[in-house]
């Protein structure tokens, strides 16, 4: 389980992002981090991960205090991360970075199966440089491979997987998304505005504005969002910076 | 052949350690520690320069030369020169290589300069790897110059790694293509400390729908200096590309300056070069898969150049 209790984030120029976000990540559960642009989400992510150092707050993992922890120290501690603008390399093939995240070495067969669940034709891709030969959107479903191919991640961060995706590829991430929820060893939190996403979320938090503004299950919370009642300053869809 | 041959030769031709199968020229110190010569493939001995001329026939089909040169001391400046002769239809993979030793003062150098005349449609796989070796503060230097002749519809393929402990390189290649033919050149290289390499690559596409890919790979360490220079020459209906990508570490320098000349409507000629220091999101990746920083660091220099 992923405690985050009363987390804050400011830009270095000083403009708080994340102005105490208390949220919780249940084990084995699909948790939906949605609303406006600009609200905070990316930047939660990321101090999830270990990229960016909360200004306040602390995060708890399985009940560790992992704030203080680096990146590298939080990924040893079961923290994966989907980034949501992929990073490209020269040299390391596509199977070279399942293979990182996988901490062994992979049957082809083994490959086959983490590209297909995000769409790809594994043969065509295995051997190929991750660089940018490929088109986004095959770099980003290749992204989302290296966390599923996390095997001793137990919880796994994806930030906006839908982004530069196709439909086709998107149904076969929904179904992955939902063989992890049915084996029940991992939670998933994922940042995304796609309702079909948030069809199969157990839980579904809205921050905006850097605050949590709504939170609960999805049976309680999906349908206040569709109906647009879950604002508590900003209405979905508009940015941070515009007018509430 | 002495017992560092044996060390570098497991470097630069992957020697196991066993005897060596097919055609073979084992060059140690200036000297011939071992020849041997295959049914398809005559090793013969310059009459007017040291060097051997390797004459590989038609009949020869995958297999296999070895032509590795060993410097094992210092105060040897060795010079050869080599030529192969690859018969129109041949198929040869060409393991050449260079390791210089030195646990002295002295400096020791390999001069080696390999003329190729590939016939029609025959295809060259050419392997080159360069190391230094040694305690002695003697400087180890490799300059190694290519010269390659291509015959209608042949295919070569250069790829050449220099790793470390070579004090100096300064390689020159040039090629002139003739029509169909394809030249692919990929070069990897690390230097670190004061080491410095200079590559310099010249091609010209003479004949229709003739090509050239060249793409060096390069990480610079240390105080350590590099100076890539490519020329393309597109004088026909032809394509060329030249890629010069390197990493910067240290105070590391590298000078990259790839030109493009085309004397013809049809030359379709391409250049790229990239010098910067190892992307900070790269390095972020990798931690997020449990990576320490110079675990990642190393990752994506093994990667780069592999």
């Amino acid at each position: 389980m992923l405690e985050l209790k009363d987390i804050r984030w400011r830009l270095p120029e000083g403009e708080e992002i994340l102005k105490g976000i208390d949220l919780t990540v249940p084990d084995g559960k699909l948790t939906v981090v949605t609303g406006p642009n600009g609200g905070g989400k990316t930047s939660l992510a990321k101090i999830i991960a270990g990229l960016y150092e909360p200004c306040g707050g602390s995060i708890i993992l399985n009940g560790e205090d992992i704030t203080s922890m680096d990146i590298t120290e939080r990924a040893k501690k079961g923290v994966a991360y989907a980034f949501q603008q992929p990073v490209r390399f020269k040299g390391l093939t596509v199977r070279d970075l399942l293979e990182l995240s996988a901490e062994e070495k992979l049957s082809e067969d083994r490959i086959c199966s983490l590209l297909g669940e995000v769409g790809l034709c594994a043969r065509e891709y295995m051997d190929r440089e991750a660089d940018s030969s490929l088109s986004g959107g095959e770099s980003k479903r290749i992204e989302i491979a290296t966390v599923l191919a996390r095997k001793n991640a137990d919880m796994l961060v994806f930030d906006e997987p839908e982004a530069g995706i196709d439909l086709w590829s998107f149904s076969n991430l929904i179904t992955a998304f939902e063989r992890l929820k049915s084996e029940g060893s991992r939670s998933l939190l994922v940042i995304s505005h796609q309702e079909r996403i948030m069809e199969i979320a157990d839980h579904i938090a809205v921050i905006a504005d850097g605050k949590v503004t709504a939170q609960g299950s999805r049976e309680d919370i999906l349908p206040r969002i569709l109906k647009g009642d879950t604002r508590s300053k900003c209405p979905l869809g508009k940015t941070r910076k515009e007018e509430c | 052949m002495n017992e560092i041959t044996g060390q570098l030769l497991k470097v630069v031709s992957d020697w196991d350690g066993g005897s060596f199968k097919g055609a073979y020229n084992i060059r140690e110190d200036s000297g011939c520690a071992g020849r041997q010569s295959s049914e398809n493939i005559k090793i013969e001995p310059k009459n007017d320069n040291p060097g051997i001329v390797i004459k590989i026939s038609a009949k020869a089909q995958k297999e296999t030369v070895y032509i590795p040169a060993c410097i094992t001391k210092g105060g040897v400046d060795d010079l050869v020169y080599n030529d192969f002769i690859v018969e129109d239809g041949a198929d040869v993979i060409i393991v050449a290589g260079c390791g210089v030793h030195s646990d002295d003062e002295e400096e020791s150098r390999h001069n080696g300069i390999h003329r190729f005349f590939i016939g029609k449609n025959a295809k060259v796989l050419y392997k080159e790897k360069h190391i230094g070796t040694g305690k002695g503060s003697g400087a180890k230097r490799i300059n190694p110059v290519t010269d390659v002749t291509m015959g209608e519809n042949s295919y070569m393929e250069m790829d050449t790694i220099q790793i470390s402990g070579v004090t100096s390189s300064d390689r020159s290649t040039s090629a002139r293509l003739g029509a169909g033919a394809k030249l692919v050149i990929r070069e990897r290289l690390m230097t670190d400390g004061n080491e410095t390499a200079k590559s310099v690559f010249d091609v010209t596409l003479d004949g229709d729908d003739s090509g050239v890919d060249l793409v060096s790979r390069s990480v610079a360490k240390g105080n350590s200096y590099q100076e890539y220079k490519s020329v393309i020459n597109g004088n026909c209906r032809c394509t060329g590309h030249s890629e010069c990508d390197a990493i910067l570490a240290d105070n590391g320098r590298v000078n990259a300056a790839p030109a493009l000349n085309a004397s013809s409507l049809d030359a379709s000629l391409i250049h790229e070069a990239a010098i910067g220091k190892i992307a900070g999101e790269q390095i972020i990746k990798l931690r997020t898969l449990g990576l320490t920083e110079e675990e990642a660091e190393r990752k994506i220099i093994d990667g780069f150049l592999k």
